[in-house]
This record gives C-alpha cells, structure tokens and sequence, in this order.
C-alpha cells in the first residue's frame, strides 16, 4: 500500500493538455501550408508572400507560432529536469530559454506584419 | 514490490534502447535541435517575406552546399518530431495497442520521416 502526499502546483495535466493542444495546431498549420504550396503549379516570390498577406492566414501563422514556443518551453523545461542536475544552471538555462522565446514572440508579430 | 534485482544499465553508453526508445530519444534530440535552430529559421522566415531583394539573396544563400546539408538536417528534425508526435497522440487516443503497436508504429516514424526526407533531399540536389 502506497500512502502518496500529493503536493506541488498541479501544473503536469495542464501543460501535458498545452502539449498536445499546441501540437495539433502546429501539425494542422503544417498540413495546410505543404497542401498550398504542393498545389501551386509553379513557385516564386509573389507566390510566398500571397500566401501570408490575407489576414487570416497572418493570424493563423502566429497562432502556429505561438503554439511552437509554448511547445517548446514545456519540452525544453521536461529535457532540462532530466539531465541538467545543478539548480543554478539549470535556472540559467529555463531563464534563457524563456527570454529568448518571448523575444522570438515579438519578432514573429514583426515578421507576419511587416515592421 | 520487486524482489528480483533487475540490472540496471542508466549509463548512456551502456544502455541498450528498445526501437519505441530509440524514437523517444530521437524526439527529444529532434526537438532540441529544432529550437535551436528557432533564431536562424525566423531569420530566414522574415528575409523570404521582406522584400524581393531579400528573397533573392535567401535563395543565393540557400543554394549553398552547407545550407541545403542544414536544411536537410532541419527537414529531418522536423519530419521525425511531427510523425513521432502524431505517434504519441495516436497512443494518447489509445489507437495503438501493447508491445506489437508500439513496435510497428515506431518503425512506422522511422521508415516514413527518413523516406520523406530523402524525397526532399533529392528535391534539394
């Protein structure tokens, strides 16, 4: 018989649910954007950019990319636990993978509309 | 409670992994790359959007030896992470039943991102 004491802030089902709810986003913004492109006949710069000028498919971008940095904080945090043992580094690291995926938020807003 | 010592090999070069490991492993180190990866693929995400010059000079540096070896690589990153990930919501969905499915479908991944990443690779040369 196992007496467990659960403790902690509960986060495991809802970052486990953001996984995956991220990573249907991430698959079916993938299956479009290769259907699209696999359907044009031929492909150059004024095809690329149609592509991301309506602002549905804008929207649709960010929501893919987005969806790829909540991704990857919730499986670069999971690698880091797992191997990376000392707490200062291991801090240094959440740190800079967080900072640098806020700062990739901000630069993919610029990206989509053009700044 | 297990009584029975079992051997215990944790040590990364001794351990040996069975095939769904071997993709688990692979997706974790596909993963990674990816993100690392993040900062020169929004790069070449904003440079094909900008302008037509800066396409232009995306494509000229994309037709590289080195550049195609590194989009290879991504291409391989990607496709193995999207099929292993789709493996595990299909098990998540409880599609895929004991040891046998988790074996077929993890050559499955195997088979389906490298074959589609050599079709890319061919497009590429």
């Amino acid at each position: 018989m196992v007496n467990r004491i659960v403790t902690g802030a509960h986060f495991g089902l809802r970052d486990w649910l953001i996984q995956r709810v991220t990573a249907v986003v991430m698959a079916l913004y993938l299956l479009v954007i290769a259907g699209l492109l696999l359907w044009q006949r031929s492909f150059g710069y004024d095809i690329w950019i149609d592509l991301f000028s309506g602002n549905i498919m804008r929207t649709f971008s960010l929501l893919f990319l987005l969806s790829v940095f909540y991704h990857v904080w919730i499986g670069m945090r999971d690698i880091v636990m797992d191997y990376v043992k000392p707490a200062g580094i291991r801090l240094l690291i959440h740190v800079l993978v967080i900072l640098a995926l806020l700062l990739y938020t901000i630069w993919s807003a610029q990206i989509l509309w053009g700044l | 409670m297990i009584s029975k010592p079992r051997p215990k090999h944790l040590d990364l070069i001794r351990i040996k992994l069975p095939l769904p490991g071997f993709v688990s492993i692979l997706h974790r180190a596909s993963g990674a790359l990816l993100f690392l990866a993040l900062p020169l693929l929004l790069a070449a995400f904003d440079q094909s959007l900008r302008s037509i010059e800066t396409y232009t000079s995306l494509t000229e540096y994309l037709a590289h030896p080195l550049a195609k070896i590194f989009v290879l690589g991504m291409t391989w990153a990607l496709l193995h992470h999207f099929c292993a990930g789709l493996r595990y919501l299909a098990l998540d969905l409880h599609l895929l039943h004991g040891l046998a499915g988790a074996r077929t479908s993890s050559k499955w991944v195997l088979a389906v991102s490298l074959l589609l990443t050599v079709v890319v690779g061919v497009k590429l040369w």
